[in-house]
């Protein structure tokens, strides 16, 4: 296959401390094809987050090669946006002027590129916040926000690292929707780190499941829901009768790992 | 600073509203009466002798010297130049204190380096430096060092430590799409300190005017600090009190205006 978008090669990440040096993944080794979903889980503490530095560029691997579109990663790049556990808007900002902040780090703000990421609000229902200051919105319309902030470098791997952890359920479903939607409609290759492991399953096309610490891909699963084409998230809660299969699946492969490191 | 209140809702809300106001009020009322009561007794005992109005002025006889001093002219020089001193003194001391900050939060080796010496500095007493100086200086400029002096640590102490409770996120986020150092300073760690940044100019209003009045206490020629030492010489309580007088004014229009700054640039937080 060719249209591998971001690849992982044999990659290893130490950590030293004065303490000593731990390693936080090794041996891993993973590949993601243009386009599709990947959701990551794993153990507490096995390198779920570190993975997610690695392509974004703020970690350096210890040994192996990360790869985005081919090309090694050596820093922070383009091609790829990363948000956060939580919103992080900035709050003397409002909505418009948070939502243009990487084109202004990246020296890209032009009319064009403010108008595009307006545009953005626009689309997906937040038109009528951008003057809005962050404290004014609720926890859901952040996370949204801070989405389209991702999304106005247009970058093409996205990286989420638990971002909806912090909201309550009700939200948190509605918006795994939501977004799932957006980044399939703006075709992106998207991978999402998560503690939930029905949350994997909703939304990614496949789940890969890392070994406690130091972290390697244990076993993946591809998502077949059964719907024929990807079905949304919440649909798939709801419809698939594969959802309890792989969630018992997946369920099993994690308590294995709970009950061999004694810690959760 | 507080939002204007809401039309009442009902009569409940309407009660409500009247109890706050009525609070605010009842407080505004208790200080002016503090004030007025001090002021009239003051006065009164001054005139009835049970205390000497040699030693003690009375508020009268401060607002006659406060007149007569103003008719001559000199009372606006004397305030002119301690204004100018505290003002020049305080933007110096920011910005020598704002740029040190910066440097430290630039580089974690020179904070290291720089934690012992101020904190020997910051407890040191700035005011023993006075005659140091004045002869370095020369009368003129070293108000300002001393103005400088006694602010500035401060200053720095406050804004480094507020650079660095900026929340790490900010400025991972900031990195995650290619921010250079210069840009995390400049888009996430100085707009996240401003209200640090207003806590330490109200911080250093006072110590500025207290760096100013020991100045010109050691090597003026005029300000207020100066027709203090020469009315308490002199043995002219009242020019002493009056020169007090102008200075709780001074202080006071500061603070002021920084907390008009503050509310109008900190809008954000709500």
């Amino acid at each position: 296959m060719n249209d591998t978008k971001l690849e992982l090669r044999d990659v290893g990440v130490k950590y030293v401390t004065l303490q000593g040096e731990t390693d936080a993944l090794s041996d891993l080794s993973l590949a993601v094809r243009d386009g599709e979903f990947v959701a990551v889980v794993g153990p507490s503490g096995c390198g779920k987050s570190t993975l997610l530095s690695l392509v974004a560029g703020l970690v350096r691997p210890t040994s192996g090669t990360v790869l985005v579109a081919g090309q090694p990663v050596t820093g922070p790049s383009r091609r790829v946006g990363y948000m956060l556990q939580e919103d992080y808007l900035f709050k003397w900002r409002d909505v418009a002027a948070n939502v243009v902040l990487g084109l202004e780090v990246q020296g890209r703000l032009s009319a064009a590129s403010r108008a595009r990421a307006l545009g953005l609000l626009d689309k997906y229902g937040l038109s009528d916040f951008k003057h809005h200051l962050p404290r004014q919105l609720s926890g859901g319309m952040r996370q949204r926000v801070a989405l389209i902030r991702t999304l106005a470098v247009d970058p093409e791997v996205l990286l989420l690292d638990e971002p909806f952890s912090a909201l309550d359920y009700q939200t948190r479903l509605t918006l795994q929707d939501e977004i799932w939607g957006i980044l399939r409609r703006e075709s992106k290759t998207t991978i999402l780190v998560t503690h939930d492991i029905s949350e994997a399953i909703a939304m990614a096309d496949r789940v890969i499941v890392l070994t406690k610490r130091p972290g390697r891909v244990k076993t993946e699963y591809a998502i077949e829901t059964g719907n024929g084409a990807a079905a949304a998230p919440l649909r798939r809660r709801r419809e698939s009768a594969q959802f309890a299969r792989y969630f018992d699946l997946i369920w099993k492969e994690l308590e294995a790992h709970v009950g061999e490191s004694g810690r959760g | 600073m507080s939002e204007s209140p809401a039309a009442a809702r009902s009569p409940e809300h309407a009660a409500f509203i009247r109890r706050v106001r009525r609070g605010k009020l009842a407080v505004l009322a208790a200080q002016a009466a503090i004030l007025v009561a001090a002021l009239a007794l003051w006065e009164l005992a001054a005139d009835r002798h049970w205390i000497d109005p040699f030693l003690t002025s009375q508020p009268s006889r401060i607002w006659e010297t406060l007149v007569r001093m103003a008719s001559q002219g000199n009372l606006w020089l004397h305030t002119t130049v301690t204004l100018r001193e505290t003002l020049i003194g305080f933007a110096a001391g920011l910005v020598v204190g704002f740029g040190a900050a910066v440097a430290l939060w630039w580089s974690d080796f020179l904070s290291r380096v720089a934690d012992p010496y101020l904190v020997i500095l910051n407890s040191m007493p700035k005011i023993a430096l006075g005659p140091i100086f004045y002869i370095w200086l020369g009368d003129r400029l070293s108000v300002y060092g001393m103005a400088v002096a006694i602010s500035v640590i401060v200053t720095i102490t406050m804004l480094y430590t507020g650079f660095r409770e900026v929340d790490p996120n900010l400025i991972k986020l900031l990195r995650t799409f290619g921010a250079t150092r210069a840009q995390v300073l400049r888009k996430a760690v100085i707009p996240a300190s401003l209200p640090t940044l207003i806590s330490s100019l109200k911080v250093n209003i006072g110590l500025t005017l207290v760096g100013v009045i020991v100045g010109e206490f050691i090597s003026s020629k005029a300000g207020l600090g100066y027709l203090i030492i020469y009315g308490g010489q002199v043995f002219r309580l009242d020019m002493v009190m009056t020169a007090v007088f102008i200075l709780i004014l001074i202080s006071a229009a500061l603070y002021l205006l920084v907390s008009a700054l503050e509310s109008s640039v900190l809008r954000w937080r709500g």
